[in-house]
């Protein structure tokens, strides 16, 4: 019976480990929502690259005035392009059905972009752009390969080559493997200033993604603090009626 | 069941101290379900203030705009509407200087507004709901001979000036309410700011 | 003050049986005094479903069951509704914390066999509000209209396809179209928060009454009625209320911190409670990538697919259809199939010890295996898992009846 479990188990642990290997591995994204520099920084980069195509629809432009601490009239005057109610939803300027002709597929809707996506996903998504001259855009992504997104950030991140080797498995097919980028055409912004960029950005969508996530772990621990005060009133309250019990 | 002595006094304390941490509880708890019911981002952006544009309101006339789903009504009076109202009879009003009635404290006064000329209401009777008509003309036959102009609530027939106060005798229990609102430029005015609150 | 309650108590008494149910279901309902960790779970599957309930209320009040405007509506009430995202993660993690209970309800039913004679209506009530609960989460995982949800249904839905001859129209009288629609979420809504809420209500009443008429089972599987005092209580017993009242509401309070940990710190739980998939709007255009039932399915999602074989010129499909309903269904039949003198593990032998454990870790490898995509190794061993879940009710009367039992003392022990 032993083997038959320590067979078991083996078998399908042999099967999980193989499984997790394949894929290129994201990049961190470091998000820190206590941040609030870094949110509004990325606020602006949204409102900014993003929201001439991409709509964040469940957001409202006041929510983020309130949450990140942005005064209503610097929101109006420097966030707002698509709307000059503040209550409004961070809609978008574009029709859907151009966004289809232009690019193939109609920009999604990002309010919540980084919870199915992730946001380590994200970051590197924004830093896998490459030159791909096969492409209409003129670029291709590490990580997401025929995306229809051009490279909006180009002009600050420059243009990237990706440098591939070829690999041979031991049944002698052949493959890419991503191995460097190399600069292209160097952007107004440095590597290390791009990635606080595109990492600022991402915090924003993560923000985005959750509004209530400011809030809820401060309160989680008041309520599971409160619960263990509750706890010692339960308990002595149990041990002093089951005294009772032999 | 025991041979030790049970403490019904400790029993008692220990009992009250568990009712009340969770009563506590309790309470806390019911916080985020009664305040989901409050208005929602939705529909305070819905009833965000709205800007009402008068620059081509000729005096006599009125415009309605929709605030919060309710009618606002911005009526240019005449000086002669704005004498009418100097020499009403006060008995004759349920509330002559609007002391039990809802208004913003700049539209305290005789005119019940900010300036004389601009009379702004919610326009909703303060007696069941209906919105009254506005009848300017003085002495119109469906409102009698003494009529100088104002309101009538075809509902429940409440009267009011052009003021938006309520005669006496009629159901209505108060004046019409005045919305918070105040003016951005001569021609264009914001309800539902009052009048010194920040952009 | 008391003496004014005490009168109310008894005007209400005279036309009510306020006391005489008081008295049955609490304050003299004797409950073995020897309950163990695994008796926590029924209560906490009733809090758990007040908890269900309540939040439920509340997200109807917001909640829109219309195809276009379904996801958003969820959205609306994450952001724009007064606490709205607390009411919401209660609820989801609530649909996945309700299985999490249940699942221990049972396995606590496994160890101390408490379905065996006299409890076998106990037990069946039992399976049916587990079945009720499934569809219950089935229906309502549907409503927040986002990728998994859509395709989840279908997927699932398709199954009654795989129904000789009626299986077609079966599939589309149940979505009420041709593909999962606007139509099957109005009619998913419409069951989740009405029909099945009562169905489970009304269980819940039946499986309480039932088992208070039988007694509560204890880890030693004595029978409490059978050694009594001189007033005719159960030697072994103490009032329900206040001793496990006062348990239970520790036992609630260290549930509840566990609860909120995962409502304020985690509420997709890594993915398991909340899926990302989901939130991207239903799709029926696109079917992501990899998909995966919610973790408290993916045991019979696994028996479902590790069915590759045509056999008895019946469809693989249709195999993996009958095994997966008769993965559920085999619970049903444990009173009848458990041949042991015994009830509780504490005095069975080592076959039953030896049967439940396999059985356990296959089910545990069959859920986890139901959340990764199929590949061959990982089909074998799902299959191998499949015939010894099968295997543990098949030969349950022989091992069982074989099982060197040791002898069950006549009074509980503490």
């Amino acid at each position: 019976m032993r083997t038959l479990l320590a067979t078991i188990f083996l078998a399908a642990f042999t099967q999980f480990a193989v499984a997790s290997e394949s894929g290129l591995k994201l990049m961190n994204a470091k998000v820190d929502l206590h941040d609030k520099a870094s949110l509004q920084r990325g606020a602006k980069m949204f409102v900014n690259y993003c929201v001439s195509c991409h709509s964040a629809q469940y957001m409202r432009y006041n929510r983020v005035a309130a949450d990140l601490g942005i005064p209503e009239d610097v929101m109006k005057a420097n966030l707002m392009f698509t709307t000059d109610k503040v209550g409004e939803p961070m809609t978008v300027a574009m029709r859907p059905e151009d966004g289809q002709t232009w690019f193939g597929v109609a920009p999604p809707d990002l309010s919540v972009v980084a919870r199915s996506r992730g946001a380590d996903w994200l970051y590197s998504y924004l830093n896998g752009f490459y030159v791909d001259a096969t492409r209409a855009s003129g670029v291709n992504n590490l990580y997401f390969p025929g995306a229809a997104m051009p490279h909006v950030l180009w002009e600050l991140q420059g243009l990237k080559r990706a440098v591939f080797a070829t690999e041979t498995t031991h049944d002698g097919a052949t493959h890419q493997v991503f191995e460097r980028f190399e600069t292209a055409r160097p952007g107004v912004l440095n590597e290390v200033e791009y990635q606080r960029a595109t990492r600022d950005l991402v915090n924003f969508m993560v923000y985005v993604g959750e509004p209530a996530k400011l809030v809820r772990y401060a309160l989680g621990i008041k309520v599971i603090g409160f619960l263990c005060i509750f706890f010692i009133a339960a308990y002595l309250l149990k041990r002093e009626y089951w005294k009772d019990v032999h | 069941m025991s041979d030790d002595a049970v403490d019904p006094r400790r029993r008692r304390f220990l009992t009250g101290t568990t009712v009340v941490i969770g009563g506590i509880g309790a309470a806390f708890t019911a916080v985020p379900f009664l305040s989901s019911f409050q208005p929602s981002a939705k529909a305070k952006a819905i009833g965000a203030p709205v800007e009402v544009d008068i620059s081509k309101l000729e005096p006599g006339q009125r415009v309605v705009q929709k605030w919060r789903g309710k009618p606002v009504w911005v009526v240019r009076r005449t000086p002669e509407m704005l004498e009418n109202l100097k020499s009403f009879d006060a008995s004759a009003l349920r509330d002559p200087k609007s002391e039990k009635s809802e208004q913003p404290e700049y539209a305290k006064n005789d005119w019940r507004s900010d300036k004389p000329e601009y009379l702004v209401l919610v326009g909703i009777c303060t007696h069941l709901g209906c919105s009254p008509s506005f009848i300017p003309e003085a002495g119109a036959p469906e409102v009698g001979a003494t009529w100088k102009g104002g309101f009538f609530c075809p509902c429940h027939g409440s009267k009011f000036d052009l003021a938006g106060r309520v005669f006496a005798g009629v159901p209505a229990p108060s004046n019409m309410v005045v919305p918070p609102y105040r003016f951005l430029t001569d021609t264009k005015l914001i309800v539902g700011e009052d009048k010194g609150a920040a952009a | 003050m008391s003496n004014k309650l005490t009168a109310l108590r008894d005007w209400v008494d005279d036309r009510f049986p306020l006391m005489t149910l008081w008295n049955d279901h609490l304050a003299k309902y004797y409950a073995p005094k020897n309950f163990n960790f695994w008796y926590y779970f029924g209560a906490l599957s009733l809090v758990v479903f007040v908890i269900q309930i309540l939040t439920g209320i509340w997200l109807v009040m917001n909640y829109k069951p219309d195809a276009t405007l379904a996801f958003g509506s969820v959205e609306y009430i994450m952001r724009d509704v007064d606490w709205g995202w607390l009411i919401r993660y209660m609820h989801s993690t609530g649909a996945s914390m309700f299985f999490v209970v249940i699942y221990l309800h049972m396995m606590r039913a496994l160890l101390y066999g408490s379905y065996k004679q006299p409890r076998e209506l106990v037990w069946i009530l039992g399976m049916c509000l587990y079945l009720a609960l499934m569809a219950e989460a089935f229906m309502g995982y549907l409503l927040p209209w986002g990728q998994m949800s859509f395709w989840g249904a279908q997927v699932i839905i398709s199954l009654f396809g795989a129904i000789p001859v009626i299986g077609g129209t079966l599939a589309e009288w149940i979505r009420g179209d041709y593909v999962v629609s606007d139509i099957t979420l109005n009619r998913f809504f419409s069951l989740h928060v009405i029909a099945l809420p009562f169905a489970i209500a009304g269980l819940v009443f039946l499986h309480i009454i039932a088992l208070h008429e039988v007694g509560s089972n204890n880890p030693d599987g004595v029978e409490i009625k059978k050694k009594k005092d001189a007033d005719g209580k159960p030697l072994d017993g103490i009032p329900f209320h206040p001793y496990y009242t006062v348990k239970d509401l520790v036992g609630l309070t260290v549930f509840l911190m566990i609860f909120s940990a995962v409502v304020f710190f985690g509420p997709e739980m890594g993915g398991y409670f909340l899926e990302a998939n989901n939130f991207i709007p239903a799709n029926p255009m696109s079917t992501p990538q990899h998909i995966a039932p919610v973790w408290y399915f993916t045991p019979y999602y696994s028996i479902l697919r590790a069915n590759t074989i045509n056999f008895l010129w019946i469809d693989a499909k249709v195999w993996g259809v009958v095994f997966m309903g008769l993965g559920v269904l085999s619970f049903f039949f444990l009173p009848w199939l458990d041949r042991s003198p015994v009830k509780s593990i504490r005095y069975r032998g080592v076959l039953y010890k030896g049967a439940l454990s396999i059985f356990v870790v296959c089910f545990l490898i069959l859920g986890y295996l139901g959340l990764l995509p199929p590949t061959e190794g990982r089909t074998l061993v799902a299959q191998i898992c499949t015939v010894t879940y099968f295997l543990f009710f098949l030969l349950m009367p022989i091992y069982t009846k074989l099982d060197k039992t040791k002898p069950v003392p006549e009074r509980v022990t503490m």
